[in-house]
């Protein structure tokens, strides 16, 4: 109950920004952009002879896969690089050099590299999704307070148990927030890069609705759909945050 | 089996931007087998410090510790450290705490040991519980139950209390002498509270402001349980505070 109240606030504001945007499209008469109720019927129609579902289903497997590969290297990776110091002191100029450069910079070279199918977005999500988790994962082993790691060193425990018991699930809670950053960065990305001359996907969907007839409805069909996605995607992140072995870091 | 623990002549400095700051200026004292002994001192006298270099976390500069005439140079499981701030595994439930420093045992031995540890510090029922679901002196039980669950020859204590308030902190002394009146360890605990070094101790070291060394050594005669209030117990708690050079007869 309280939970819908404190919605109720944002809820109005939405639907006060709907209403303008309605008015103003009504008022200056306007051919090209369309009303709120014309973005539904597209909408509609995109449900109706399936294409959407292909568009999304497209874009969901790029991002997943990228995301699980950068997943998959950035945090043995972090860890590594926050445990031992030379790895730290070696790699991470390397990556402060390459994590500002945008991944639509890399677009041409993935294109040189990976060809216009699948491959391309893939690289490009995985490339843009890998450093933040690299850096959250590092930081999270070097915060790792001292306290448990005399108390790990006491017991005399073997580098395994060491590792499992206590380096990882220490860091974990740092490892959830470098994945929900990574996987807003991999949604961000994934529309910039189907915009490359690919055949599906949410990107390819607004650019393909613009030059073919300008059917803006569709295209603002496709963002609406990229806000309410990136939200729930976000939301699946959140509820690991909730695991009980984590929440002493965020509770409190 | 408890053990003896040699302390000759430790020195420590730590670098600071006026030149090196001396903290330890050669402290010898020992402790026999099984025996309580506390240390107490004013604030910033470097008894966490020398306490870490027994337990073998810190390198003196000079002198050396010896356990049952071994040099003690790094941290062993025969000596558990239990910290003023804690280090139960917040990621671990009390009992994945306990069982952590339970090497060579069989899973099911392991687990029933924890459980038995838990009941003991009474933590029974909370087995299964996290750590931050946990009162502050719940989680001091558990840490104290971690320690006494590997059966280590020595506890180190670091003001193990003095983050709980006094109710608590009595009934975690009293807990803590009846496990030790069951299983034998040997003890040394650095505390601020004099009392609760008159509570626990056989022996209490009084250290000297920085450049610190050994003030004083007072004997506690008294069998357990101690008569806190009485009068001979009081006299002993203003002779030690004098020499931490408070007057509590002026107060």
């Amino acid at each position: 109950m309280s939970r819908v109240k404190q919605l109720l606030p944002s809820l109005a504001v939405l639907a006060l920004l709907i209403a303008a945007w309605w008015m103003i499209v009504v008022a200056t008469r306007s051919v090209i952009f369309p009303t709120p109720w014309q973005v539904v019927v597209g909408t509609m129609e995109l449900i109706r002879d399936g294409t959407l579902w292909e568009h999304i289903g497209a874009s969901l497997f790029r991002v997943a896969v990228g995301f699980m590969l950068a997943v998959a290297v950035a945090v043995p990776l972090g860890l590594w690089m926050g445990w031992v110091s030379g790895a730290f002191t070696t790699l991470n100029p390397i990556f402060q050099i390459l994590r500002p450069i945008s991944p639509i910079a890399w677009i041409p070279i993935a294109i040189l590299w990976f060809g216009i199918g699948n491959a391309s977005p893939i690289y490009l999500i995985f490339i843009s999704s890998v450093f933040p988790m690299i850096v959250q994962t590092t930081a999270g082993v070097h915060t790792i307070e001292q306290r448990y790691l005399w108390a790990a060193g006491n017991f005399g425990v073997s580098r395994y148990t060491l590792f499992r018991q206590v380096v990882i699930p220490a860091v974990l809670p740092q490892i959830i927030v470098g994945m929900r950053i990574g996987l807003g960065v991999a949604w961000l990305v994934v529309v910039a890069a189907e915009m490359i001359a690919l055949r599906s996907g949410l990107g390819y969907l607004i650019i393909d609705s613009r030059n073919a007839g300008n059917r803006y409805d569709l295209v603002i069909a496709g963002m609406i759909i990229i806000g309410l996605i990136g939200l729930s995607l976000d939301g699946v992140m959140r509820l690991l945050e909730g695991l009980k072995s984590v929440r002493w870091k965020y509770a409190r | 089996m408890p053990a003896n623990i040699e302390v000759k002549q430790i020195t420590k400095a730590y670098p600071t931007d006026n030149g090196p700051l001396q903290v330890l200026d050669g402290v010898s004292f020992s402790v026999g087998d099984g025996e309580l002994v506390a240390i107490v001192g004013p604030s910033g006298c470097g008894k966490s410090t020398l306490l870490n270099i027994v337990a073998g976390f810190d390198r003196p500069d000079g002198g050396l510790v010896a356990v049952n005439d071994i040099a003690q140079t790094k941290p062993s499981s025969k000596g558990i450290l239990i910290s003023q701030r804690g280090s139960v595994f917040p990621w671990l439930t009390v009992q994945q705490n306990l069982m952590f420093g339970l090497n060579g045992h069989p899973r099911a031995q392991k687990a029933a040991l924890a459980d038995r540890y838990a009941a003991m510090v009474g933590l029974k029922g909370f087995e299964t519980s996290y750590p931050h679901e946990l009162s502050g002196g719940m989680l001091k039980r558990a840490e104290l139950a971690r320690a006494l669950v590997v059966k280590p020859d020595i506890l180190y204590m670091d003001e193990p209390f003095s983050a709980l308030d006094a109710l608590t902190n009595l009934r975690m002394r009293n807990g803590l002498l009846r496990i030790l009146a069951e299983e034998r360890h040997t003890v040394v605990l650095v505390t601020h509270d004099v009392e609760e070094a008159i509570h626990i101790a056989d022996r209490i070291i009084v250290l000297s402001a920085r450049p610190t060394k050994i003030q004083t050594v007072f004997a506690v005669p008294f069998p357990h349980p101690r008569p806190l209030a009485s009068v001979a117990v009081q006299e002993l708690k203003v002779s030690i505070l004098r020499e931490l050079g408070v007057d509590s007869d002026s107060e």
